[in-house]
């Protein structure tokens, strides 16, 4: 074995790299000087994270984390000193990185993607796990839900001191609280139920004995109240809800958060349902980190939104609202919302297919597009899969001369704006890497700070 | 002219879009003055013994897969008799897998099939993943779409491929073989989906199950601009990954 390098040697050093990537423009240097300290001493983590005070605290979730870890961080920052790997950099790289910057923080927050979660909370051994929702994601780069649910089952096994922050309307997510100090977190609002599973519903089936769960109300996805009708396996026991539920389209969200210390009525300027179950498991982590409902409820109204999830940008006299897309269940939400808010005539839509959008892309034809074709004047179809898109919505009913195809992502952003009136929004659904390079394009053109400005 | 498709089990086994692929059948059966007429059969339902047209099987992930492994051999005689007769079958990764004797997992368990296609799957240790092109010669074209499977599938002595790869991995990585295709039934593992990329390939089972029906087969081409773009891009990736790995 290697003698460790002295740790503050090392850092200092590392440090240093990550400031001269930064400088030669690569890409905000978020995560190099994680790789080397990762490549160089993957031993140096966990002795990094054990000099926070008050510890570690990890979130994930196929959808969501990024933004529950900054409403997480949002409700804590007044009261205690954060480390946040606020730049979405969620793999153990990312999180090296940001554990290279501890400063004079006191406690850990990491967004972890599904798949490093386990080496993570091997690691770091955090304190407590905020898990949100497992959807079919990738099946690519992450396999099938079955696996991921599998690998975090026995992760959490290895933490019987952490407490389990979870989403108990996900039957296999919610499952993890048996046998665990646990706080569940679900919603309960009936009248906000889908009237049937979407066609991307993934964990129908019983998570026992495979039949098909009977669902009392299904809200976002498989999520909801589910119950077996065989061998009874059921949703837990909800120690927190989201209660009187108001959409109020693209402009926002209110709901009463219930809790054993007490019920708030929360107002979210997010927009949609899956943004209350994000404020829902973010308040429900900081109730039990020890914060109070007040704090959770200045901090969630406080939250206006995460890097690149929903986001509205001036672009001279014209808005650009861009939501992100990057897979079946964050894709029929993010068109739930724009239909029941104010449905675009024109939308620029970019499907590409780098490792981290995924190679496969027949995600796109599971799908709900339908719902957004009724009102669409105009669709700009984009990105490196543009042509495959365009046939999406083709075969989902738009005529085909309503339909540009246009893969460069800065020519589709100008096609986009061009039929889009002076005063108007114009509506963009990216995936992940072209979200990355749409917003560099418009940052380079002076309107917007480039996320590593904003995330320091 | 009413196309009759079965479409077997839609709720488990629909893993990779295989929406996608009805709805383009369904939108080319429609611009040809025809009409697609898709029942779903799922557990326990009977097959409509001379009633379907095209017979539709999908994907699914394992557990799915498991779960209606038993209920298809119930059904293996309607189906069989089905096939036997002339009507056409359309079968997608895991679906392809069933339609095929056995699959036999890591540990050595065995999940039974219906021996429709003359072949047989193994699970093997590393998943094959990637974008595929084959040159389909029977047909004279190319076919292009995105693979995904631990399986690897052996086909019998003189079985016929529904393609050989020109890049990917293809039935087991090892034959040169993708696929395989016994009268009217067509198995692969290609999805991504596979019929908006590939039209010729739709019209082909359209013109499949017309013949079963007993309507004219004839189908007129459409402008397929669109189609084939992605068709280019899918087998540039392929292509991209140089040799047939
Ligand atoms: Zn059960």
């Amino acid at each position: 074995m290697r003698p460790p390098i002295p740790l503050a040697l090392e850092s200092a050093a590392l440090r240093a790299v990550g400031a001269l990537s930064r400088v030669a423009g690569r890409g905000g240097g978020t995560t190099l000087p994680g790789k080397l300290l990762w490549k160089l001493d993957p031993g140096a983590i966990d002795r990094l994270a054990s000099r926070l005070e008050q510890g570690s605290v990890l979130v994930s979730a196929t959808n969501g984390k990024t933004t529950s870890a900054a409403m997480v961080a949002e409700i804590l920052r007044p009261r205690v000193r954060i480390a946040h790997n606020s730049s979405g950099a969620n793999l153990v790289s990312g999180i090296a990185s940001t554990l290279l910057h501890l400063g004079d923080a006191q406690l850990g927050l990491f967004e972890v993607d599904e798949a490093a979660l386990p080496e993570v909370a091997r690691r770091i051994e955090p304190r407590a796990l905020l898990l949100g929702n497992l959807f079919r994601d990738q099946l690519d780069r992450y396999g099938e839900l079955e696996l991921v649910a599998a690998l975090w089952r026995e992760a959490m096994a290895s933490l019987p001191d952490a407490e389990l922050v979870v989403n108990g309307d996900d039957p296999q997510v919610g499952d993890l609280a048996r046998g665990h100090r646990a706080r569940v977190f679900g919603v309960d609002d009936p009248r906000l139920a889908r009237p049937a599973l979407q066609h991307a519903a993934d964990s129908k089936y019983c998570l026992r004995c495979g039949t098909p769960y009977d669902y009392a109300a299904a809200y976002v996805g498989h999520l909801g109240d589910y119950r077996c009708p065989k061998c009874g396996h059921a949703r837990p026991p909800l120690d927190v809800t989201a209660r009187d539920i108001e959409l109020h389209g693209l402009d926002g969200a209110a709901f009463t958060l219930a809790a054993p210390e007490g019920t708030v009525r929360v107002k979210l300027a997010l927009p949609g349902l899956y943004n209350v179950y994000n404020a829902l498991g973010a308040g429900s982590l900081a109730l039990t980190l020890g914060a109070g409902l007040d704090d959770v409820r200045a901090g969630l109204e406080r939250f206006s939104a995460a890097f690149g999830r929903f986001e509205r940008i001036e672009i001279g006299d014209r808005r650009l609202l861009m939501l992100l897309v990057k897979n079946p269940a964050g894709a029929n939400e993010a068109v739930r919302t724009l239909v029941e808010g104010r449905a675009p005539s024109v939308a620029v839509v970019a499907l590409n297919d780098a490792i981290a959008d995924g190679r496969d892309v027949s995600w796109i034809w599971d799908v709900d597009f339908e719902p957004l074709v009724a009102g669409l004047d105009r669709l700009v179809a984009t990105g490196s899969r543009a042509a495959e898109l365009a046939l999406r919505f083709a075969y989902g009913g738009l005529a085909r001369e309503r339909i540009d195809v246009v893969p460069s992502l800065e020519a589709a952003l100008d096609r986009g704006l061009e039929l889009t009136p002076a005063g108007g929004e114009l509506v963009v659904l990216p995936t992940y890497t072209a979200m990355l390079a749409l917003r560099k394009i418009v940052a380079g053109r002076g309107h917007v700070s480039n996320y590593w400005e904003s995330a320091a | 002219m009413r196309i009759r498709v079965g479409h077997l089990y839609p709720d488990y086994l629909n893993i990779y879009a295989d929406r996608g692929n009805i709805a383009v059948l369904a939108e080319r059966a429609r611009l040809r003055g025809h009409e697609l007429d898709v029942h779903a059969i799922g557990m326990r339902d009977p097959v409509p013994a001379g009633e379907i047209d095209l017979f539709y099987v999908g994907g699914g992930q394992d557990r799915e897969q498991a779960l209606v492994a038993h209920d298809l051999v119930e059904k293996e005689k309607p189906l069989r008799d089905a096939a036997e007769e002339g009507a056409a079958f359309l079968a997608v990764c895991g679906g392809y897998q069933l339609l095929g004797r056995f699959y036999r997992d890591v540990a050595g368990d065995e999940l039974p099939g219906i021996g429709l296609l003359p072949l047989h799957t193994v699970a093997g240790q590393r998943r094959m993943i990637g974008d595929v092109l084959l040159d389909c010669d029977w047909a004279g074209q190319t076919m292009a779409g995105f693979e995904n499977h631990a399986g690897r599938t052996i086909l019998d002595e003189g079985a016929a491929p529904l393609g050989r790869v020109i890049s990917g991995f293809g039935n087991n990585g090892a034959s040169g073989a993708e696929g395989c295709r016994w009268k009217r039934v067509y198995g692969t593992y290609l999805h991504g989906p596979l019929l908006p990329r590939n039209p010729w390939f739709a019209d082909h089972m359209l013109a499949e199950a017309l013949a079963h029906a007993g309507g004219p087969t004839e189908l007129a081409p459409l402008p397929d601009e669109l189609e084939r773009a992605a068709h280019e891009v899918s087998a540039q990736r392929a292509r991209a990954r140089g040799g047939k790995h």
